[in-house]
């Protein structure tokens, strides 16, 4: 089934300048996400998942320099002046953060929060703003929504203010949700219950959602595709189901064979990647994984893969050596 | 200087956890962050402790330390008790047990060479001889996978965070040390270096011959270094088990709840829809009765009544439950 | 198995983000201001100057020249002589006064924000008291009672600082106090003592210098002021203040007498605030993530 495109990045790619040389952020990154689907995308730290979260809202520092198009909705998002981006910005992109006590406003109670967004966008008068807060608290699981109104963040758990940040996010009906992390600094009970919040109101609103994780076992449930990044670049890209019965490339490999599986024995020793992600101020001539990668030989050390179709449509992998066909979990 | 180490058989543990509560005010308010929780750990073995956050099994770690007092009950290392403990007595026992913590890169003094970070333990202890410490130091580092000659210099700033870790293993472990609490290693680290310290840790337990007491909310992490499991909710045991057995067959629903909510990276798992009902109660004013009962959906009457006891429910299984998954026996 | 980090000396070796902060040609200018004033200050006794004291009734309020390279003040002394001489009251105070501030108060703010509890709310307290006592009325009841003179300037300058670095001593242990290193320390074993020396106070003397600097140049205006109103160093010795309120009576026949050692103060002052304001930037590296 074809959806219309709504999000596609175009060949974009973030620099840095760092003290310590030129950063490469992201690095030639080519995605796209249509209404009604969920991309993920998976990486570690510093592979820069959540700089190509930054370049799609426009939010960059300062001094990061970013080439490469952004599509959204026809419009290209880099070449936009800042009002009609401004007015974009949670209204049509909506987007959630790891750490729900920094984006919550410390000092604001969460009704003022919710009501400006709504003001703001939807130029609802008080009244209206304030009933349709209520309303908004009400849909995303919030027991006693009137009250929570008048309460500030730091009175709420983690997993309610999780919950405030996604309803604010998606109070004015966005086209587009960005989640980064949403649920890395919550409990896995409580992580259930958010990502199954993200999923039933992505359903109603036929919203496109990119969730952005470094846990595996979060994509493999929820999203359509999955895109793997590595020092900056796509690495892999498939359909969920296809990534996981079919990966390619050794590093989603390896990524997976590194977690602890539940139902592995005690004191079985796990398959770790040995070596660090490489420093991104100096990216190497080879493919970036070569230095720790099981299968590298001569070519990897020379020459930087392009990602490259596999057999079956919308799976991509950037390998000289790719693996063959690869069982999901517990191997 | 591999040690052949077999967990020992022998009847009195090596840590012995009684009855210990630990409550603090926080503005006024009392928080409950231990009550009334027992364990023991033998010689040789890693006994899990799970749990989500605000259930106090960091709590739980520092107060067996000392390092946090707690408020009753005693806390018994090699048949002597440490909560009686202080000053001296106390400190001379500490290069017994040690501590590794969540955040690698914090628990280094940034003003300070690896070195000496390593070499203060030592010092502390007494070990005068400098060529003596050296050596000590050198060898630490080699046995966690650093080349001392290229580390000792550095300051921790210059490391990342797998590697801090590794210096933090180093630490604990230049001592000689019987028992290990690690409180959270592996949650601040990346995927692909958390597998290379659990790997490190286990493969330091049988080179040194350690005891571990292994706390995290990582099921997965947990089942895949312990010998047997403790899970807490709200300052209570719920569950002790081994490791394997636990996990096939949770006797107590939060157990299960844990297990269930733990996402499967195989795309054919459908996650189920959570069964779990709202969220933890706060320590602060906890439920009576079974903690659990406000999300547990076996609750009852008796169980906000009648706080639950840890029963036997299968050989070496113990749960603290009126409505347990398997039947008291 | 564990697996050996074969490659850190290649990203080990460049320094952090912070320290490659480039110094301004504005930092470097004050670092030489304050070294000229300093040495002129150390050599006053060898340097070839009249007398800072030596009066010359007919040359009163003379200009420039050849015997005196910045004229003469209202007694005939010569200008540049007394402004050297006084430089050395200034610096003395100067520094020496929150040397006192920075050993007592800042042991005192360790001390409290390590240890917390009773000990921490009586010494905040006993700040807060001494916070409270105007300055000034402080200054004139020790000199009345004991007599004008450089020590005893120094020492209620000095004890006038305290709280200031107790606060900055007291907000750095607090924060470090809690972080996870100090902890470790205590799991080893290691002594209040040892945790205080060894974890705290490297990382507690930075700021604490950072901020000494500052106070140096507070003070040095504060000692100014007091001579100003003939509270500060009795005469005939000269301390910048002081030229400056002898200045003021001839102000409209030679105002350089008051501005000279004005100019003087200002540029000391500034460059200690310069330099002091660059180690605190430097001792506070915001290291920002990717």
């Amino acid at each position: 089934m074809n959806e219309p495109v709504l999000l596609s990045v175009e060949d974009a790619s973030v620099e840095l300048p760092t003290p310590r040389g030129n950063l490469r952020a992201v690095d030639h990154v080519d995605l796209a996400v249509g209404a009604g689907r969920t991309l993920g995308v998976v990486g570690e730290s510093g592979c820069g998942k959540t700089m190509l979260s930054r370049a799609i809202l426009q939010l960059l520092p300062k001094k990061a320099k970013l080439s490469g198009r952004v599509m959204f909705d026809g419009q290209d998002l880099a070449r936009l002046d800042p009002e009609r981006l401004r007015k974009l910005r949670g209204r049509s992109l909506a987007v959630v953060f790891q750490d729900p006590m920094t984006s919550l406003n410390p000092v604001l109670t969460i009704g003022t929060q919710l009501i400006e967004t709504l003001q703001e966008h939807l130029e609802l008068d008080s009244l209206a703003a304030k009933k349709r807060s209520a309303e908004l608290l009400a849909a995303v699981g919030i027991p006693a929504p009137e009250q929570r109104l008048t309460q500030y963040p730091h009175q709420l758990s983690g997993g309610m203010r999780q919950r405030v940040a996604i309803a604010i996010a998606l109070s004015c009906e966005p086209k587009l949700l960005i989640a980064d992390e949403p649920t890395t600094a919550l409990d896995v009970t409580i992580q259930a219950q958010i990502l199954d919040l993200l999923a039933r109101e992505q359903r109603r609103r036929h919203m496109a959602m990119i969730l952005i994780t470094h846990d595996l076992g979060v994509v493999a449930g929820r999203t359509d595709e999955v895109a793997v990044m590595y020092a900056g670049r796509v690495v892999e890209r498939a359909p969920t189901p296809e990534l996981f019965k079919r990966m390619r490339m050794p590093y989603t490999e390896a990524l997976l064979a590194a977690i602890p599986k539940i139902d592995a024995a005690p004191h079985t020793p796990l398959p770790a990647i040995s070596g660090r992600p490489p420093d991104p101020t100096r990216p190497l001539q080879g493919c970036s994984f070569s230095p720790r990668c099981r299968y590298a030989a001569g070519r990897c050390f020379q020459e930087k893969p392009p990602l490259a179709a596999a057999e079956s449509p919308g799976h991509q992998y950037a390998c000289f050596h790719p693996i063959g066909i690869m069982a999901g979990a517990g191997t | 200087m591999k040690q052949d180490v077999r967990p020992s058989v022998a009847p009195k543990p090596l840590l012995e956890v009684q009855n210990l509560v630990v409550e603090y005010a926080v503005g006024g308010k009392t928080i409950h962050a231990v009550s009334d929780v027992s364990l023991e750990v033998s010689r040789g073995e890693t006994l899990g402790l799970v749990g989500e956050s605000g259930c106090g099994k960091s709590t739980l770690g520092r107060a067996v330390l000392q390092l946090r007092k707690p408020t009753s009950g005693r806390v018994m290392f090699d048949g002597e008790d440490l909560t009686a403990m202080h000053g001296e007595t106390l400190r001379r026992m500490r290069r017994r047990v040690q501590l590794i913590f969540q955040d690698p890169i914090a628990s280094l003094n940034p003003r300070r060479r690896i070195g000496d970070i390593i070499a203060e333990p030592l010092a502390i202890s007494g070990v005068k001889d400098p060529k003596q410490r050296q050596k000590l130091v050198y060898d630490v580092l080699s046995a966690v996978g650093l080349d001392p000659s290229l580390v000792i210099e550095r300051l921790p700033h210059e490391f990342s965070g797998g590697q801090c870790q590794r210096i933090c293993i180093a630490r604990a472990l230049v001592l000689n040390p019987e028992f290990i609490i690690c409180d959270e290693p592996v949650s601040a680290l990346d995927v692909s270096i958390r597998a290379q310290i659990l790997n490190l840790l286990e493969e330091m337990k049988a080179r040194y011959g350690l005891t571990l007491l292994f706390i995290a909310h990582d099921l997965a992490v947990v089942k895949a270094v312990s010998d047997r499991v403790a899970v807490m909710y709200l300052g209570r045991l719920c569950e002790v088990g081994p490791s394997e057995q636990l996990f096939a067959h949770p006797a107590h629903p939060y157990t299960a709840l844990l297990i269930e909510a733990i996402p499967v990276p195989d795309p054919d798992v459908r996650p189920a829809e959570s069964v779990a009902v709202g969220e933890p109660p706060s320590p602060i004013a906890p439920p009576s009765g079974c903690r659990f009962r406000t999300r547990c959906p076996r609750a009852d009457q008796r169980c906000a009544a009648e706080v639950p006891e840890l029963r036997e429910v299968a050989p070496g299984q113990f749960a603290a439950c009126h409505h347990p998954l398997i039947p008291a026996g | 198995m564990a697996t050996l980090e074969l490659r850190i000396d290649e990203d080990v070796a460049t320094s952090p983000v912070a320290r490659t902060r480039r110094l301004g040609l504005l930092f470097w200018m004050a670092v030489g201001w304050m070294i000229f004033v300093f040495v002129a200050a150390a050599l006053a006794n060898v340097l070839p100057l009249p007398s800072p004291t030596d009066m010359d009734m007919l040359e009163r309020r003379g200009p420039a020249s050849m015997a005196h390279w910045l004229g003469t003040d209202g007694l005939g002394r010569d200008e540049l002589a007394r402004l050297i001489y006084g430089a050395r009251i200034s610096l003395t105070v100067g520094l020496c006064g929150p040397v006192i501030g920075l050993t007592i108060g800042g042991a005192l703010g360790m001390l409290a924000g390590y240890f917390r509890g009773r000990f921490e709310s009586v010494v905040v307290g006993s700040m807060d008291v001494l916070l409270a006592f105007p300055p000034l009325i402080l200054a004139l009841a020790v000199t009345a009672y004991l007599g004008q003179s450089v020590l005893n300037l120094t020492c209620i300058l000095g004890v006038l600082g305290i709280p200031a670095f107790m606060r900055v001593a007291r907000a750095a242990t607090l924060t470090l106090a809690r972080r996870e290193f100090v902890i470790a320390a205590q799991a080893l074993g290691a002594t209040h003592a040892r945790i205080l020396l060894r974890e705290l106070l490297p990382n507690v003397l930075l700021p604490l210098l950072a901020f000494f600097l500052l106070g140096v140049a507070v003070t040095i205006v504060v000692e100014g002021a007091l001579s100003f109103l003939g509270l500060g160093v009795p005469p005939p010795i000269s301390s910048w203040g002081s030229m400056i309120g002898e200045g003021r009576e001839s102000l409209e026949v030679a105002p350089q007498l008051a501005f000279i050692p004005a100019i003087a103060l200002f540029l000391t002052v500034l460059s200690f605030n310069l330099v002091g304001d660059t180690l605190q930037a430097l001792t506070n590296p915001r290291q920002s993530a990717l």
